[in-house]
């Protein structure tokens, strides 16, 4: 096969990469995390026997994601401070998207990454499971069991404690 | 119940609104990693010239292609490496001797160049051109075969011109048939390119005075 030039990968699938990990890690931590995900598939690249180059590279993402998840929880986390990025702005529900967004960063890594390729990239669960190394079955009940939580988190947070 | 799922799937199918610092900083930032860390095999850069853009390309050994598109890339991608980032900054001494060369100032290219793209014959014959042809001179394909020892083979001359990876550098539009007639040649606009550059080559500096 051939590869096409690794700048083409990037302004095919940059974009897209760093929006899966500003939903999976957060915006604070996407950045790193992004830099993490290109040099690792820039430095494998020319060895890539696999002509799906997006996922592959949500694969990396994918691992990567993992990394920064594990790399946060060691870090103390400053209480007082919420991230700025993530301040009130005007709308309708102020706060409603980071509660959504926060909750999804929460899910195990599977259904994590399962739930924003369903939902984000709008693909189908074969895909999926190609994306995870997993089966069709296993990516749809990544995706079930994903959104159960989040909509028991999400939806109705106050009946949670009634 | 159906309401709020569908509502939930909306609001993840959009996305955060919360783009952190955006994926552009974050693409300029990897370039820079990927610099750092020794990863990039080919960096290029487009530039303009008074015969079309051209997309200049190199590899720590030099100057690896010249091209008027980036399909050229590929073909860089397949032979010598797919590790390839857009980065002017490390052709930028080859992109201003480029322009001095348009300029009418500068007569010789004092850049190093890769000839990875060409083997066997095609890279003896460019080396002699790039070393063996002056501005402002012109030789015939017949000429060039007799200097790489091969009087009979101007038509294999022909075919190492047709392939140049690096035309304007590796000067093949100094290449003539006999008896005074340009040629072929294989850049943009063909012969009214190897025309043009045969005249700068030939005139008083453009920039007089």
């Amino acid at each position: 096969m051939t590869l096409p030039p690794f700048e083409q990968v990037l302004a095919a699938h940059g974009a897209e990469v760093h929006r899966y990990l500003v939903a999976g890690v957060g915006p604070i931590d996407a950045d790193d995390c992004f830099q993490e995900v290109m040099v690792a598939a820039l430095r494998a690249y020319p060895g890539l026997r696999d002509d799906n180059l997006r996922g592959w590279l949500f694969r990396v993402a994918y691992t990567k994601a993992i990394d920064a998840h594990r790399g946060r929880a060691r870090r103390p986390v400053p209480v007082d401070e919420p991230e700025p990025h993530l301040a009130p702005v005007a709308g309708p529900e102020p706060g409603a998207d980071d509660e959504l967004w926060l909750a999804v960063r929460d899910l195990p890594p599977m259904q994590r990454a399962a739930v924003l390729h369903r939902f984000l990239h709008d693909l189908p669960y074969r895909d999926i499971g190609a994306v995870l190394g997993c089966s069709e079955a296993a990516a749809r009940q990544n995706v079930r069991v994903g959104l159960a939580s989040l909509r028991r988190r999400v939806a109705t947070p106050e009946q949670e404690t009634a | 119940m159906n309401a709020t799922t569908d509502d939930l799937e909306a609001r993840l199918r959009g996305g955060p609104s919360s783009t952190g610092t955006g994926a552009g900083e974050a693409l300029e930032r990897f370039r820079h990693r990927a610099t750092d860390e020794d990863l990039v095999d080919v960096a290029y850069a487009t530039m303009d010239s008074p015969v079309g853009e051209l997309v200049v390309a190199a590899t720590p050994t030099g100057v690896v292609s010249l091209a008027w598109d980036d399909a050229m890339l590929e073909l860089v991608a397949a032979k010598v490496s797919p590790r390839i980032l857009e980065l002017p900054a490390r052709v930028d001494e080859a992109r201003r001797q480029l322009d001095e060369y348009f300029a009418g100032t500068r007569t010789r290219f004092e850049v190093a160049v890769d000839l990875s793209l060409s083997n066997g014959f095609r890279r003896e014959v460019l080396r002699t051109l790039s070393t063996g042809v002056a501005y402002g001179q012109v030789v015939t394909y017949g000429e060039l075969a007799e200097r790489v020892g091969n009087p009979k083979a101007s038509r294999a001359v022909g075919s190492a011109m047709a392939s140049n990876p690096i035309p304007i550098i590796v000067p093949c539009h100094r290449v003539v048939r006999s008896g005074g007639a340009l040629g072929n040649y294989s850049g943009r606009d063909g012969i009214v390119t190897k025309r043009f550059l045969l005249d700068l080559e030939a005139g008083s500096p453009p920039l007089s005075g």
